[in-house]
């Protein structure tokens, strides 16, 4: 009989989940609730799509040890070029979506192609497309704002899962939510016991049984209780559902696969990793080609949900994506971060935003808050691990 | 008249309980110039940076006594305060920076406090250099234009410029031409005319009879000897006798039932060039080969050109307008890149592994699977995750990798671990020929014993083995046939019975004899 061998959860990666709820629970305090609504449930989510998706792909830069500063530019431009096409050209709304994702292409790697096969620091390429890219969307719209934009387009960004919603104890509640929850806990759970199985097939050491439920009974609850808020609002948002397949798949990229691990590999000491037969050229075209096309992507996102493409689309942008990345573990110095971290990160900017509004904050405060935070998040987590040593 | 300016007593340094130096002695006499010998790894530098304060006190025991008084630097710039200035290997200087900035960097010329006064920095700069007989320099140009002999000289005159009593240059011609050396080794008899006493290492044992007045040779951090020119005549036999005379008891274990088989690895016609300076010739018309189960020693000194060799063959990572032909099993193979070497079964372990072996701040496991991922450890680009875990701990016990487990990250580990961790990602990507390029530098003598038997290992497994080494005894305990480098070429081949440190020097001392 093998020793059966048991390990603590390395608590490091949940960190950032405490710090989500904690901060969601600051504000339904502060906010008497009116950020638990079912309406404002759906909003963070609706609200935040795009900067999920950003950050995901910014990721990506930063384990590489640098970030993306075209990331606003870039959205606004393939907004743009679907504007130009579905109102001008009144083209079918798949062309659009196509031309947005193929501009995205060719932006991430004209990036790709100075970073690196010219060697160019990406800070500076990025600098460059943030300013021609915004300049380049002012020119092909003519400073103006393009819409309104058809129905099958808006519910991209706008529209909702269909429902059928059933009365219980006087309110309607939507089905098809409730049966999506009950999906995707059964494959938490399955996942997780094929895990402890594997572990103990190879004789590998296994968390205690005690922290494994705490864990599953705190991601089950955070699941069980967006389901059910949009189970009484209006279902599933479709943008939930395109922010959990790019998380989804990026979280296996960067977890399961080889091109994942190079690109760790290269963020934590590209000397090494070239002597290791890494192709670190490669690696960084497709990071920043990647990018490109997951702005195209928040581009597609955002002006379906506004319903119109304007020249400022995606101000600032970058900066949200590279701040979700940071308060979400990432190193500046590259090889440190993961997707989930990003997408936590993101929310925990975008509750912030949402629970200042609602508590009646303005903009400008809002904006100290939020800097804050990603310089409070960054001191902490570097301070801690200087710590340890 | 026997002015005695510095005297360094009974100094002991340990590194995480490896002992550098042990109760050295060293006595240097006022306006004389002092060579200090000893192989790579004897205690030279690590003596000097006890001197000059770069191990502030507190860290070493032993008394330091300069210009009668006993002395305890907290960092260099007490040391340079008092006058004594040390020249390290790699040029601290900002290349960027004119020549002039250079000359004055850290002791800027001030008219006001902070403010810097060009014209006192120009003119001051142009008397400092013309000291070092570069007068001719226009001051304003960035110090990257020059070459590496004038980059020295403008080192020196930058000691000048602080008033230096005692200059220290550590390896000063390494990277230097016959003619820059020369002019070095010339102006440092003419600082000595004016009253500056210095101490030099060096590895060129006849630049060393050539300016030194006394020799103090430094073995396995000991002090050995020194010898007085007064006394004794500095013949390179007497220095190298002095240098290397030990004992071999058995640090090296022995190697049974290794059959050497037919030839699997042969390089022919080698040259490389700088990968900056395109008319520079790194490496010329190298030829060797290596037979399964064979373990062959590239000898020579720093800067002889091993790397240099090493990695331009290694998927041409160092280098360029490369040539010549490289033959595995016989058949004539093409390798443009790493990953082409990888595939043809070639593995290099870098000298350097902190920046060119390991990612540091990733666990035993990553480093372990990082070259062999793609071939081994995955399917369709996605990784088998559980095998890797296995090959990981195989391997953690198979050499000994002292860890708490293989997540543990490679920085938390000790020099000699964290070796052993790029040894096994190397093993793992299952190589027929294994250039080991330093592969004990710096690790305590326990480590070394575990690689020389994971050396042995591999031997035994049909493998062809290179091993770079600057450590003259490493070679000759662990190899079945020597090269000798020197200046980029094959000075000598010594087979496994009449290889030893005396030959070694003596194919070099002779290749740089034809050179000249």
């Amino acid at each position: 009989m093998r020793e059966k061998k048991v390990k603590n959860l390395d608590m490091k990666q949940y960190g950032m989940v405490v710090a989500l709820i904690a901060v969601f629970l600051i504000f339904s305090f502060l906010t008497k609730g009116a950020n638990m609504t079912p309406m404002n449930m759906n909003n963070l989510i609706m609200q935040n799509g795009y900067v999920v998706i950003l950050a995901v792909g910014m990721l990506l830069c930063v384990l590489t040890g640098n970030i993306d500063l075209g990331v606003g530019s870039m959205v606004a431009l393939s907004g743009a070029v679907i504007g130009i096409l579905l109102v001008d050209y009144k083209v079918n709304i798949w062309i659009a979506i196509l031309a947005a994702i193929l501009v995205g292409l060719l932006s991430g790697v004209f990036v790709g192609f100075f970073v690196s096969k010219l060697g160019i620091p990406p800070f500076i390429v990025t600098l460059a497309t943030m300013l021609m890219g915004r300049g380049l969307t002012y020119t092909v719209l003519q400073a103006q704002t393009k819409g309104p934009f058809p129905n099958e387009f808006t519910y991209i960004g706008a529209g909702f899962l269909p429902t059928i919603k059933v009365n219980l104890g006087g309110r309607p509640i939507d089905v098809i939510s409730v049966g999506v929850a009950i999906i995707i806990s059964v494959l938490i759970l399955l996942a997780e016991f094929k895990d402890i199985k594997t572990k103990e097939k190879y004789g590998f050491a296994t968390n205690p049984l005690w922290q494994i439920a705490i864990k599953e009974i705190v991601i089950l609850a955070i699941v069980w209780f967006i389901f059910s808020k949009l189970a009484t609002c209006n279902g599933i948002p479709f943008v939930l559902v395109i922010m959990a397949v790019l998380a989804g798949f990026y979280h296996y990229i960067t977890t399961k696969t080889v091109a994942g691990r190079q690109i760790y590999a290269l963020g934590g000491n590209a000397k090494a990793a070239k002597l290791s037969g890494i192709n670190t050229e490669k690696v960084f075209f497709w990071v920043y080609t990647n990018m490109g096309i997951m702005c195209a992507i928040a581009g597609i996102v955002l002006s379906a949900r506004n319903g119109s493409s304007t020249p400022k689309a995606g101000d600032g942008f970058e900066m949200d994506a590279i701040a979700s990345c940071y308060i979400g573990g990432a190193a500046t110095a590259g090889g440190v971060g993961t997707v989930i971290g990003a997408v936590v990160g993101a929310f925990i900017m975008g509750i912030l935003n949402n629970g200042m509004s609602l508590y009646g904050w303005s903009t400008d405060i809002q904006k100290i808050v939020k800097g804050a935070v990603l310089l409070g998040a960054v001191t902490v987590d570097l301070v801690t691990k200087r710590k340890k040593g | 008249m026997s002015d005695v300016i510095l005297e360094m007593k009974k100094i002991t340094k340990e590194f995480s309980g490896v002992k550098a130096l042990a109760d050295v002695q060293l006595s240097v006499k006022r306006g004389e110039i002092h060579a200090l010998c000893g192989e790579n790894g004897a205690g030279k530098s690590t003596l000097m940076n006890v001197l000059s304060g770069v191990y502030p006190y507190g860290t070493y025991t032993g008394d330091i006594i300069y210009n009668n008084e006993v002395c305890q630097f907290h960092n260099i710039k007490e040391s340079e305060a008092k006058g004594i200035v040390i020249i390290h290997q790699e040029l601290a200087l900002s290349p960027c920076l004119s020549i002039a900035e250079n000359v004055f960097l850290g002791n800027e010329q001030t008219s006001v406090k902070g403010v810097i006064n060009w014209t006192k920095t120009k003119s001051k700069a142009k008397e400092m250099l013309a000291k070092v007989g570069l007068e001719d320099e226009n001051v304003n140009l960035p110090v990257n234009l020059l070459g590496v002999g004038k980059q020295q000289l403008i080192e020196i005159a930058k000691a000048l410029a602080k008033k230096v009593e005692l200059l220290i240059l550590d390896e000063p011609t390494a990277a230097l031409n016959d003619e820059e050396s020369k002019k070095l080794l010339e102006l440092m008899l003419e600082l000595k005319k004016q009253g500056i006493t210095c101490i030099i290492i060096s590895h060129k044992l006849n630049e060393i009879s050539y300016v030194a007045d006394s020799i103090t040779i430094i073995r396995d951090g000991k002090t050995i000897e020194t010898i007085e020119k007064e006394k004794e005549d500095f013949t390179e036999d007497r220095i190298i006798k002095g240098m290397v005379g030990r004992e071999l008891t058995n640090r090296y274990p022995k190697r049974e039932d290794v059959k050497i088989g037919k030839t699997i690895f042969e390089v022919k016609d080698w040259n490389v060039f700088h990968p900056e300076e395109a008319e520079r010739q790194m490496i010329k018309n190298v030829s060797f080969h290596v037979r399964e189960g064979e373990v062959v020693g590239f000898a020579g000194l720093m800067g002889a050109g091993r790397t240099e060799l090493a990695m331009s063959i290694f998927g041409k990572t160092y280098g360029q307008k490369i040539q010549g032909s490289i033959k595995m099993h016989g058949k004539e193979v093409r390798i443009k890149n790493v990953k082409d070497a990888i595939q043809h079964k070639l593995a290099y372990v870098s000298e350097d592994r902190k920046n060119y072996g390991l990612v540091l701040i990733e666990d035993i496991k990553r480093n372990m699977t990082m070259a062999a991922l793609k071939k081994f450890f995955s399917k369709n680009g996605v990784v088998n995750k559980n095998e890797e875990i296995l090959a990981a701990n195989k391997f953690m016990k198979k050499i000994n990798i002292k860890a708490n487990s293989i997540d543990q990250k490679v920085v938390s580990l000790s020099g000699g671990n964290q070796q052993k961790v790029v040894l096994a990602k190397w093993m793992l990507t299952q190589p027929d020929v294994l250039i080991l390029d330093e592969p004990t530098r710096g690790i305590d003598v326990g480590a070394k014993y575990e690689i020389y038997c994971v050396i042995n290992e591999l031997a035994k497994a049909g493998k062809a083995i290179i091993i770079i080494s600057s450590e003259m005894p490493e070679i000759i305990g662990t190899c079945d046939r020597v090269y000798v480098i020197n200046e980029g070429e094959i000075a000598g081949e010594l087979n496994e019975y009449e290889v030893s440190q005396e030959k070694i020097m003596q194919c070099v001392m002779a290749h740089n004899r034809k050179g000249e």
